[in-house]
């Protein structure tokens, strides 16, 4: 096997990462300073990608269809929060489990509803559609360049605003010790309505950029939502640094097992994350 | 290893010492505990005398130091180990179960002294050893009349008994009595004290109290802690006497 | 360690005496529908222990439900003629390894953690199946034949007979039933419900909680690979969704649908959710939107379940009686 062959592995692993990253950092968040357990998490994801192909079908934009279709998976989100989440934050993780499990069914059969079982695509925009050349021989997609781009974007905003900023503060705050936030007076009803909508919103978008290079199936919400909840897992519940380290980690060894152990792939994974919590239970980092 | 035995010491305490990041909840406290004896904790809140009972109880790991129970090194050992070893606690917090009944409560602490309750096949409630000790334990408190009602519905102050009964239904050597009158009345207080002055005749008392009345009536020891360091120990009379303590600590209780 | 009520020991009873009278007179088809609920209801009252009694929320049941149904596929699906005294033993015993190394990883964290390493712990388990060329993967493996259930060279029982199976069920689901109550009676049931209210007191009492909480859970996942086994040796057929996440959740809607920590709750569960994915889909194609909104109802409105009907049913004659009563006296 040549060098840019694992080169492109690295960068398929490294782009897969990034998406997870920010599916990851909304759920971590959701965990750590709600103490909810939110499987629809995974749901978000596809709820993006399926606004993108809607929204992008009517105005034959990719950019656009992204622009309009954030606002509308926040939106969801602060709707799902507000008649729905709310209510589970005093009850158990069962209650939790169970209520995010129904979601799910309801939003997967929505979407079955709403386009069938059959596979979809977007095509990727003109101006982003090109290939660069990493070696003699072989190119690598702008688009996936691009992707990773943005996600890097996001990442160092996240960043500023959890580090630099009095909301970021706040949330750093709540991750750490939600008694105390509270206690210090900060309405904690708002500032879950924000982490719960942003985090979806973040899985959503993900979803949408991602939507042009994974095809849209259904279901797709469950896989996404599975391996988010390792890379939480692994990472830290709370922290968005392990949420990074854990992506990271779960995407360059999930693309490279694909091609390496193609019987094995997922085993791998998993594997792995049982290792990892043997050595540190609560996870590689503790919340941020 | 510390060598107990000739000595009265029951337990030992050398360089105790509990951190929290940059905060010393307990710091470098070296303190023995004679066997048969009173020895009550007392100090401002936030001294460090909750945490301390929780190094010893095994619920806190210290940051440094050891504790020593009868020639056993108790500084790891996990809280069920502890109680195993005879050491019994009651929560300044009252940490009964509340969907339990009153006799359930008792029935689950007394049940911890059998070998093992990895039992599955036995009823549970066959077991008169178990059903005996937990009955003397209500009976203790004043509480036998009561076994079927459900602890949620019991008074605050039949509660604290409950705490109480739930640590004698294990039968321990060395009782931890965190705050055991708190937010009691006078009367069920006045209950409370004449039965730990029956237990003291049999048993070793380590009482964290604010109530200096109680203390002074049935304490032979006292400790004096601020800001986690133990500022003195000695008899009653010796700490009432003493000018450090009274600046810092009873000095307070005066004026207020 | 809940006394059960004498007005649900009737009930119980008279579920029973309706079980055993109804093959009698019902369609083959609803007795292989009833065979496939008690199944379930095993499968339910196992998790129930886990998560009603112990309090502890497992998000990978299923996969020790598949291990014991794989259990028996692998060793026994080309038989044409094997023992159930062997088989049966194989299943469970392969159900309790994986539950003891499951639950050694696991119960070792608690909360979000615990629910996360069951989930994906069994979804190892799950595409181990899947992605595995020896087992068939996701076409999936067949049974040639049913169990023997012989004495010597003497049959018992013929298990392909479809009503001699479904007595052969109901009998070791009342066992399964029975025997979840001895253990909650027994000493081990005071600690596990103690365990369930304050975790932190039992273990400053005196007891070893990961223990218990390890055996509990092995208890659980052993009962669940008897289900496992059962609904391999009914249905012939065994796939890897036995062990999908989707199993294990919706089991999960079983036991809170039935009523949680009560160890009859579930089998109401299971009756209720398989008539629900039954009938439901003659209702409409996209039931599952139903199915997901009445478990977000139940969820709201009925936390503890169809059970926790049967007080609130109870009470209206009573107080009806009382006003009646009060009425005359004053």
């Amino acid at each position: 096997m040549e060098f840019s062959f694992y080169l492109i592995q690295l960068l398929n692993g490294i782009q897969y990462g990034f998406l997870l990253f920010l599916v990851a950092s909304g759920l971590t968040l959701v965990f750590g300073i709600m103490d909810v357990i939110n499987l629809a998490h995974g749901s978000f994801y596809m709820i993006g990608a399926y606004l993108t192909f809607w929204l992008t079908g009517i105005f034959g934009s990719l950019f656009l269809g992204v622009v309009f279709a954030v606002p509308l998976a926040v939106a969801l989100g602060f709707v799902v929060e507000k008649l729905a989440i709310a209510y589970l934050y005093k009850k158990g993780h069962l209650h939790q489990v169970l209520l995010t499990y129904a979601l799910i069914l309801i939003f997967d059969e929505a979407q079955r509803f709403l386009w069938g079982n059959d596979s979809h695509g977007i095509d990727i925009p003109a101006v982003l559609s090109g290939s660069i050349p990493l070696t003699d021989v072989q190119v690598y997609p702008v688009y996936r360049l691009f992707v990773s781009f943005v996600c890097i974007v996001i990442g160092l905003g996240m960043f500023y605003v959890i580090q630099k900023t009095k909301l970021g503060m706040t949330i750093r705050a709540g991750a750490s010790n939600r008694e105390m936030t509270q206690a210090l007076g900060i309405n904690i009803e708002w500032l879950f309505t924000i982490v719960f909508s942003l985090g979806v919103g973040l899985a959503a978008f993900a979803g949408m950029i991602a939507a042009p290079i994974d095809s849209l199936y259904p279901g797709m919400g469950d896989n996404i939502l599975i391996i988010s909840l390792v890379v939480v897992v692994i990472g830290g519940i709370g922290s968005i640094k392990g949420a990074f380290v854990g992506a990271m980690i779960i995407g360059i060894s999930s693309i490279f097992g694909k091609t390496l152990f193609p019987d094995m792939a997922s085993i791998v994974v998993y594997a792995m994350m049982a290792a990892i919590l043997i050595w540190k239970p609560q996870g590689l980092f503790k919340s941020a | 290893m510390a060598n107990m035995s000739d000595n009265n010491i029951i337990l030992r305490c050398q360089g105790l010492s509990k951190s929290f990041g940059a905060l010393k909840a307990v710091n470098n406290v070296d303190l023995d505990f004679e066997s048969g004896v009173v020895h009550a904790i007392i100090g401002p809140n936030g001294a460090g005398k909750t945490t301390f009972i929780n190094l010893l109880s095994g619920e806190l790991q210290p940051t440094q130091g050891q504790i020593y129970f009868k020639d056993h090194d108790l500084t790891k050992a996990p809280p069920n180990k502890i109680s195993q070893l005879g050491i019994g606690r009651s929560y300044q917090k009252t940490n009964i179960f509340p969907k339990f009944t009153c006799l359930q409560n008792c029935w689950i602490a007394s049940q911890s002294r059998l070998k093992t309750s990895m039992k599955f096949f036995k009823s549970a409630h066959r077991d008169r050893e178990v059903m005996e000790r937990a009955q003397r334990a209500l009976e203790l408190t004043h509480l036998a009349m009561k076994p079927e009602i459900l602890a949620a519905n019991m008074s605050y102050g039949e509660q604290r008994q409950l705490e109480i009964a739930m640590m004698l239904a294990t039968d321990p050597e060395l009782m931890l009595l965190d705050e055991p009158l708190a937010g009691m009345g006078s009367e069920e207080g006045a209950e409370i004290i004449e039965l730990m002055r029956d237990l003291a005749k049999t048993h070793t008392l380590i009482l964290i109290e604010h109530d200096m009345d109680a203390v002074f009536a049935i304490a032979d020891q006292l400790s004096v802690m601020e800001n986690g360091i133990l500022l003195e120990t000695g008899t009653v009379q010796q700490i009432r006497n003493s000018k450090a303590v009274q600046e810092a600590y009873l000095g307070e209780e005066e004026t207020a | 360690m809940q006394k059960i009520s004498k007005p649900v020991q009737l009930f119980l009873l008279i579920a029973l005496g309706f079980a055993l009278w109804f093959p009698s007179v019902g369609d083959e088809f609803y007795v292989e529908l009833l065979t496939n609920i008690m199944i379930i209801a095993i499968f339910a009252m196992s998790l129930d222990l886990l998560v009603g009694y112990t309090g502890l929320v497992s998000l990978g049941h299923a996969a020790f439900f598949g291990i014991g149904a794989y259990g028996l596929a692998i060793f026994f699906g080309e038989m044409n003629q094997f023992s159930i005294w062997v088989a049966l033993p194989v299943s469970m015993i392969l159900a309790a390894l994986a539950a003891v190394v499951v639950g050694w990883i696991s119960i070792r964290t608690s909360g979000i953690y615990f629910i996360m390493l069951t989930l994906a712990l069994a979804q190892m388990f799950y595409y181990y199946f899947f992605e595995s060329k020896r087992f068939n993967g996701d076409d999936g493996m067949f049974m040639n034949a049913k169990p023997d259930v012989n004495f010597g060279s003497i049959q018992l029982m013929d298990l392909s007979n479809e009503h001699t199976f479904y007595y052969f069920t109901l009998g070791i689901l009342v066992a399964v039933f029975l025997f979840l109550v001895m253990i909650l009676r027994a000493p081990f049931g005071q600690v596990i419900t103690g365990i369930c209210a304050n975790e932190q007191r039992v273990r400053s009492l005196g007891y070893a909680t990961q223990r218990y909480k390890h055996v509990s859970f092995v208890i659980a996942g052993t009962l669940a690979g008897l289900a496992g086994f059962l609904e391999a040796a009914h249905t012939g057929f065994i796939t890897p969704s036995y062990l999908g996440w989707h199993e294990s959740g919706n089991i999960l809607v079983v036991v809170i649908l039935g009523g949680l920590g009560t160890i009859y709750g579930p089998i109401i569960g299971a009756v209720a959710l398989v008539l629900l994915e039954d009938f439901l889909p003659d209702i409409t194609e996209h039931w599952k939107i139903v199915l997901g909104m009445i478990i977000v109802c139940v969820v709201l409105f009925l936390p503890n379940g169809i059970s926790s009907l049967s007080g609130k049913i109870f009470r209206i004659p009573s107080r009806i009686m009382k006003t009646i009563f009060r009425t005359f006296r004053g």
